[in-house]
């Protein structure tokens, strides 16, 4: 089990979370061209590796917490924070 | 005969002041506690237990723990019998039932052996060059194979017996308790640590106690261990997998050695997941066999099982031994077996360039011996020499598998011809034999070093330790000798896998057909993928794959070690989250009064919402029908607690609520309702509801009851990972209000006697919202419609659901209030066309579903934009339409499809699907919503709706979907 | 040539004569076709391209092994029980090539028709399912519905009381569904492709693309440059990774899937099942263990292995529909690495790089897929333009909104 720090409620079992994905897209404005709104909806990035994402903590605080893993090992690479 | 005839007249770890009964195959025999059945079945004589996978050649037991390839056997009687049991690991109880396994009449004629005649057609991957001609014989061929095939048989009865799970956190967790471990456990305790020290037999002391002197000099320590209220010892429990972040499982047998003794408040197994901080793997090496002709009879045996079955269980494996070793621990074997009485015939020794290169006897009863080249081929005529055991030892694998199961790496090492841990997990630490440490005083010193390094990296001081003295040993040395060839004029196959019955010839034709890779070598040969996953097997047939390969051990890698070490119940998995303990179930404030009322229920999500309220003597279809008349005739009520339900606060909860639904909120006043459509960021309907405005920063969300977590959880992103400086905090109250429908033209009159505050029209106007107190309940009213009466929903704090409830009923009683179920609620909503769970389906745009004159062109909101691709808008997609059988009373079947013609021979093109079907009691006749394409265009045409699951084509008019009220004249009333 | 009678001559020479399985060629400087990804989709794909007429020099450039990633991995379950049409059609042919296969490569993949049955605990599941079954049968594929009793006849060991904590209330069978050996695919096909003069190349990683104004001229690998015409990428569970080399942004997210087998049994179990109150299938192989999956992890990954609460809720599910199974043990599990597409359904396209084109995004389901997808992959690299089988399931379908969304779960990989 993987053991995710959160931010209010210290770490904790990864079965507390729902993975939220990828922490580092950033919505469109609102008028922007409607590739760039399919590309935010549809592409990731998905790196082998570092990827900074989300967990939302369903089973305690609700947060969605951000955490840097790598996706090649499990490991916690940097304990973020809150969302954003 | 005596009973236990190869039983020694003393010694041994066993209870003779006790003797336990068992059976095997329907035969009794006697044991001891302390004893293992193959202990006991060895005393009793003995010696074939089983057959092997492939060829049902005739077995005996091979080792004497967790390894065992051979001796799988059924233990237990009816719901509780277990096949594919390990012997050696099965302690014995009294009145213990074993069977043989995988033979057929019995294990001693077994019609099957008739493969081993045919075993030069049956070479590894056989069956992937034949069974083809013709091609619809296959399912024939494959009925023979899958008979021949798996070993136990399955028991068809639900398992009396229960699970527990537990979670654990430690500092140091100890896996093994031999020598290695015992210290490391040890040194960290003594450090402060909080230790768990756990081991799979039932007794610490690993493999010392099958030698001779047993696990003495470790007693001192058990005892302080056992004394240390920081330290948790667990024997009977076995670490099958190392995962992520420290976390080791560990499946606990609890009572599996007690039989009928067990109390029956323990659970069986107890699954436990541990979280430590530090890991010290301590679990020991396996002997490997040797490779050479005819090596699978009963009794040839692993030599340290030979030595555990005379030292600890004081049982002789047979009494005139040859010894065939390629490493230093024969001097010890042959000791052993001369100290036991056994008359030791020979001890051949590849050091010395000799080998076994054959066998005979159905049970073991001589072996010839021959000298042996650097290749391992036989150059001298071979001698015979008798013997009924034949010990053998090709040296010692540590077990890696722990270390692997996260992807530490291994390196090969030469010294002792194994793999060793190399790197791996920062916080795992490997010690013992485990890491190729073999003699007894440096094993000892590497569990301190162990356990010290586990307490340095927690920050802890590793204290000084005294090592116990142990005697001198002559240093561990070891030939490789992977295999040997076979003898000229001296048939018989050589084993690699006794399990699954892989021959050093298979690995040859594997390796000669390209099968090169280790991997491929494993699935062509199933090599080591039996019960026992080539514990025994695995090195030397890389090593044969490797000379075969002409390539090192080291380059051509092993296969990965995966979860669980040793196979783990089900049960124990599956833990208490069986039965109707699968999933929790949810109720809703009035379950137990309509449990009471003799209503019927139906799931939606976990929860239990009361289908219909049948009367003494109604029949369910009945039930419903009339609760739908009541509400359209005079007034019903309904529990809705189970809908989703958002508190919704902050300066910018309007800002938000315009973003996040597709319709309009700017305007919304306080102390009014609004349906709400929410989309998915791609343009898709992802659910719908009631928004109340219940303060200027404040509002009162309704969702679906199946949408509730996921409604909940895209607001609470929005507001996180998108809009995080929005003023606006989001909150379920699900659990915190009762919900209760008032439904019917005569609902106001009911609601208007138990309300303290004016009801009516002018005051509560459609969507109008306002609190007031009912049977001392401070509720709030919210006037929407979902059955296309005028109607009301009330949120009551969720302790006084009931009282408000039965409040309603009373005042209603003169108008003739009653309940109305699920059922009913669903006919109603669409005799309106209501689109719910089966329309707003994951692919259904609001156009899709009618609702396209709902979607604001003045604001962005989530999901406009993808709403704005082409396809979304595409003219084929298809709408909401009501149908309407031609004929006036078939009913339209629901999943059937919409096609134009009834005879059209498939591939046919559907136009649409029926989503929702039911009789109306309103309009007396079956209906139904569908999506079709083309949609409203199509009103009027008839269409096909097709089930051919049961052979049922209904012609169905398209209709308007709103069946009832079209002008929703009713709800404004 | 395989055969029982050429077995059986074998027998008598200590099989001294089989041949190896396939060459191990060095690589040429150059090829018509290089296909990266030697598993069972780009194997099928050399295959069926070399049985194209004025295509023979072709190439599969595989990191590893044969055939040890997702091939190698799956719970071997062959179906083509889809609702949508897309779905369903493709599905459809790939279980049509299923059903000749042994013969057609000469080599005995054993499939073995045994039947899928999908369990449904719920009315509105049942009209889900019959959806689903009805559209089946109308696009010509098999479909029947078993009522409870039905069930319990063909599936005794089924939990069909009332007493469930999700009573089952029928089930959608597709009597052609089963499974195969999983192994045997990628054999199969390597040896077919190799006698018709592919060259399979082992140990060959691919380390990027050469693209020359926007169009492909070869890969740089770990055995130097290799030039090709076309190149052909069948990766999944790396889709991602790979075809970032070339530039690429993708609807994928990577993520585990476990699967584990019981100890071997006598026959128990003679058909497929899968639970509908939670995900789990599972079904005997003809050795005799149980195979079963459930839920991926649900976390991205690429590391090939996952935690222990994804097996334990799958193996929650199989004891909810089997409680016999309690009693016996998990043997093996393991995990590969999945291509979980935003609307579930697969990728076989050209994309905007000309002559380079993707297989990928398979989700769960990519092994059923194996001969459908060679051949129409192979169909599209050779003509430069998608079949009608695989032309909804192009890369640009998201920006189009024409997404193929089976379940309706949305934009969320996990989910599908």
């Amino acid at each position: 089990m993987l053991l995710i720090p959160c931010p209010h409620c210290g770490p904790r079992s990864h079965i507390e979370f729902t993975y939220a994905g990828d922490a580092t897209l950033r919505r469109p404005a609102d008028d922007a061209p409607l590739a760039e709104w399919a590309d935010y909806v549809y592409l990731r990035d998905n790196p082998h590796g570092p990827h900074r994402e989300y967990w939302h903590h369903v089973h305690g605080c609700r947060a969605y917490v951000t955490v840097e893993r790598d996706t090649a090992t499990h490991a916690i690479v940097t304990p973020g924070g809150e969302a954003s | 005969m005596s009973a236990e005839p190869f039983r020694l007249p003393s010694g041994g770890a066993i209870d003779r002041t006790r003797t336990l009964a068992f059976t095997f195959d329907g035969r009794s025999y006697t044991g001891h506690p302390g004893d293992t059945l193959a202990s006991a079945l060895l005393a009793n004589g003995v010696r074939i237990v089983g057959r092997s996978f492939k060829y049902h050649r005739p077995r005996g037991v091979f080792t004497a723990g967790p390894e065992e390839p051979n001796a799988l056997v059924r233990v237990g009687e009816g719901a509780r019998a277990e096949p594919n049991t390990r012997a050696t690991m099965v302690e014995l109880y009294d009145g213990l039932v074993a069977q043989s396994q995988n033979c057929w009449p019995s294990l001693g004629l077994d019609i099957w052996a008739l493969n081993n005649l045919l075993a030069p057609l049956f070479p590894a991957g056989f069956y992937y060059k034949t069974f083809m001609a013709p091609a619809r014989a296959w399912p024939a061929y494959e009925r023979i194979i899958r008979r021949a095939a798996g070993i136990g048989a399955h028991v068809p009865h639900a398992d009396p017996d229960r699970y527990e799970r537990r979670f654990a956190h430690c500092d140091v967790l100890v896996v093994g308790g031999g020598a290695a471990g015992i210290m490391a456990a040890t040194a960290a305790a003594r450090a402060g640590a909080d230790v768990m020290l756990i081991d799979e037999r039932d007794t610490l002391g690993g493999h010392l106690r099958g030698e001779r002197g047993g696990a003495e000099i470790l007693l001192p320590y058990l005892r302080e261990l056992a004394a240390d209220k920081n330290v948790r010892l667990l024997p009977r429990t076995t670490a099958f997998g190392v995962y992520d972040h420290g976390t080791v499982a560990l499946a606990e047998r609890v009572t599996d050695h007690l039989g009928a003794a067990a109390t029956p408040s323990l659970p069986r197994q107890r699954l436990w997941m541990v979280r430590a901080r530090e890991i010290v793997i301590a679990a020991g090496a396996i002997e490997r066999p040797l490779v050479f002709a005819g090596n699978d009879r009963p009794t040839v045996m692993l030599a340290s099982a030979v030595r555990t079955y005379i030292n600890r269980f004081a049982v002789l494996p047979g009494r005139r031994a040859v010894v065939f070793t390629n490493n230093s621990d024969a001097a010890c074997t042959a000791r052993d077996l001369t100290a036991a009485g056994v008359e030791v015939a020979a001890v051949v020794d590849a050091r010395a360039g000799q080998a076994v290169v054959a066998t005979t006897g159905r049970s073991l009863r001589a072996v010839a011996i021959s000298s042996i080249d650097d290749a391992g081929r036989p150059i001298d005529a071979s001698r015979w020499i008798d013997c009924d055991l034949l010990a053998v030892s090709g040296g010692l694998t540590p077990s890696v598998h722990l270390h692997s199961h996260t992807g530490g790496k291994l390196t090969w090492e030469e010294t002792i011809a194994a793999f060793v841990p190399g790197t791996g997990a920062a916080n795992i630490r490997v010690c013992g034999a485990a890491r190729g440490v073999f003699p007894l005083a440096d094993s000892l010193s590497d569990g301190v070093r162990a356990g010290g390094v586990a307490a340095q990296a927690l920050g802890l001081k590793p204290p000084a330790l005294d090592l116990p003295a142990c005697a001198p040993e002559e240093p561990w040395s070891i030939r490789p000798l992977w295999e040997v060839k076979s003898a000229r004029n001296m048939r018989g196959k050589r084993f690699v896998d006794l399990q699954d019955d892989v021959t050093a010839d298979d690995l040859e034709l594997a390796v000669r057909e390209n099968y090169r890779s280790i991997e491929h070598v494993k699935r062509y040969t199933t090599l080591g993928m039996g019960t026992d996953q080539g514990k025994t097997a695995n090195l030397n047939g890389l090593a044969i794959v490797a000379q075969r390969r002409a390539e090192t051990i080291a380059t051509v890698g092993t296969t990965t070690f995966r979860s669980p070490y040793t196979p783990v119940a089900l049960g124990a998995l599956a833990g208490p989250e069986t039965g109707k303990y699968f999933e929790p179930i949810r109720r809703t404030p009035l379950h137990d009064w309509h449990a009471a009322q003799g209503a019927t229920f139906v799931e939606a999500g976990q929860w239990l919402r009361p289908r219909a309220y049948p009367r003494p003597g109604e029949s369910f279809n009945a039930a419903w029908r009339r609760e739908v008349l009541s509400v359209r005739g005079t007034a019903g009520i309904c529990d809705v607690s189970t809908l989703g339900k958002i508190d919704v606060q902050g300066p910018d909860a309007t800002a938000f609520l315009e973003r996040v639904y597709c319709n309009g909120f700017a305007r919304l006043p306080v102390g009014h309702g609004r349906y709400g459509l929410m989309l998915r960021e791609d343009g898709i309907v992802l659910d719908d509801g009631t928004v109340t405005r219940i303060g200027e920063r404040q509002y009162f969300l309704t969702t679906t009851t199946s949408n509730a977590g996921r409604a909940l959880a895209h607001l609470e992103y929005l507001l996180q990972a998108v809009w995080p400086e929005l003023k606006v905090r989001v909150a379920s109250v699900t659990d915190q209000y009762g919900q209760i429908a008032l439904a019917g033209p005569r609902s106001r009159d009911v609601l208007g006697k138990v309300a303290d505050i004016a009801v009516d029209s002018a005051a509560l106007s459609f969507l109008g919202s306002a609190v007031t107190t009912i049977a001392g309940a401070r509720v709030r009213l919210l006037r929407v419609s979902y059955s296309g009466e005028l109607a009301y929903e009330i949120a009551i704090p969720a302790g006084h659901t009931v009282a408000v409830w039965e409040a309603l009923l009373v005042a209603g009683q003169e108008f003739g209030l009653a309940p109305y179920g699920a059922e009913a609620m669903a006919a109603m909503r669409i005799e309106k066309g209501h689109a719910a769970g089966a329309e707003i389906n994951g692919q259904t745009t609001p156009a899709d579903l009618g609702l396209a004159r709902l979607v604001s062109t003045k604001k962005y909101f989530v999901g406009r934009r993808l709403l704005e691709r082409p396809a979304m808008a595409d003219a084929a997609r298809p709408t909401l339409i009501g149908l309407t059988p031609v004929d006036g009373v078939t009913p339209i079947p629901a999943g059937a499809q919409l096609i134009a013609d009834a005879r059209a021979k498939p591939p046919v093109k559907m136009l649409g699907h029926v989503t929702s079907a039911t009789f109306s009691p309103t309009l007396g006749r079956p209906i139904a919503l569908a999506l079709l394409t083309g949609g409203m265009a199509r009103i009027d045409e008839t269409l096909v709706a097709a089930s051919p699951l049961d052979g049922v084509s209904v012609a169905a008019r398209v209709v308007h979907p709103v069946f009832y009220d079209p002008a929703g004249e009713r709800l404004h009333d | 040539m395989y055969s029982f009678p050429r077995l059986v001559r074998e027998a008598f020479r200590r099989h001294s004569g089989w041949e190896p399985t396939w060459r191990s060629p060095e690589p040429k400087p150059r090829y018509d076709v290089v296909i990266v990804g030697g598993g069972g989709h780009g194997l099928a794909t050399a295959y069926y391209l070399a049985k194209e007429p004025g295509i023979a020099n072709v190439a599969v450039l595989e990191k590893g092994a044969l055939g040890l990633g997702n091939t190698g991995r799956n719970t071997t379950i062959v179906r083509s029980n889809y609702l949508l049409d897309a779905n369903a059609h493709f599905y459809e042919w790939s279980l049509k090539l299923w059903e000749g296969l042994s013969q057609e490569l000469n080599f005995n993949v054993m499939f073995s028709q045994r039947g899928v049955i999908n369990l449904a605990h719920s009315d509105a599941q049942r009209d889900q399912y019959r959806r689903r079954g009805n559209a089946m049968r109308l696009n010509g594929i098999d479909a029947v519905w078993l009522n409870r009793a039905e069930l319990a006849r063909r599936v005794p060991l089924l939990n069909c009381s009332d007493d469930a904590r999700y009573p089952i209330v029928g089930g959608l069978l597709q009597p052609r569904g089963g499974t195969a050996r999983h192994d045997a695919v990628a054999w199969g096909y390597a040896r077919a492709a190799d006698a018709r003069g592919v060259d399979i190349i082992q140990n060959c990683e691919v380390t990027g693309f050469r693209i020359e104004h926007g169009r492909v001229r070869g890969v740089d690998t770990t055995r130097g440059f290799i030039a090709a015409d076309k190149v052909a990428l069948a990766v999944a569970g790396h889709t991602g990774q790979v075809a970032a080399m070339a530039g690429l942004r993708l609807p994928i997210e990577t993520h585990v899937l476990q699967a584990f087998v019981s100890e071997p049994l006598k026959p128990m179990l003679d058909t497929v099942v899968t639970f509908g109150a939670g995900h789990f299938y599972v079904s005997q192989s003809d050795k005799g263990e149980l195979v079963m999956g459930g839920d991926l992890d649900f976390y991205s990954s690429y590391a090939q292995r996952g935690n222990l609460p994804a097996v334990q809720h799958a193996v929650e599910c199989g004891l909810a529909m089997f409680p016999s199974f309690s009693r016996l043990r998990m043997m093996r599990s393991w995990a590969g690495v999945m291509d979980m597409t935003m609307d579930g359904s697969p990728i076989i396209s050209k994309t905007p790089i000309e002559n380079l084109y993707i297989d990928g995004g398979w989700c769960y389901g990519g092994f059923k897929a194996t001969p459908g997808s060679g051949w129409v992959f192979a169909w599209t690299i050779a003509k430069d333009e998608p079949h009608p089988l695989n032309a909804a399931f192009a890369l640009d379908r998201f920006r189009r909104g024409a997404v193929i969304d089976e379940k309706g779960a949305g934009p969320d990989a996990k989910a599908h």
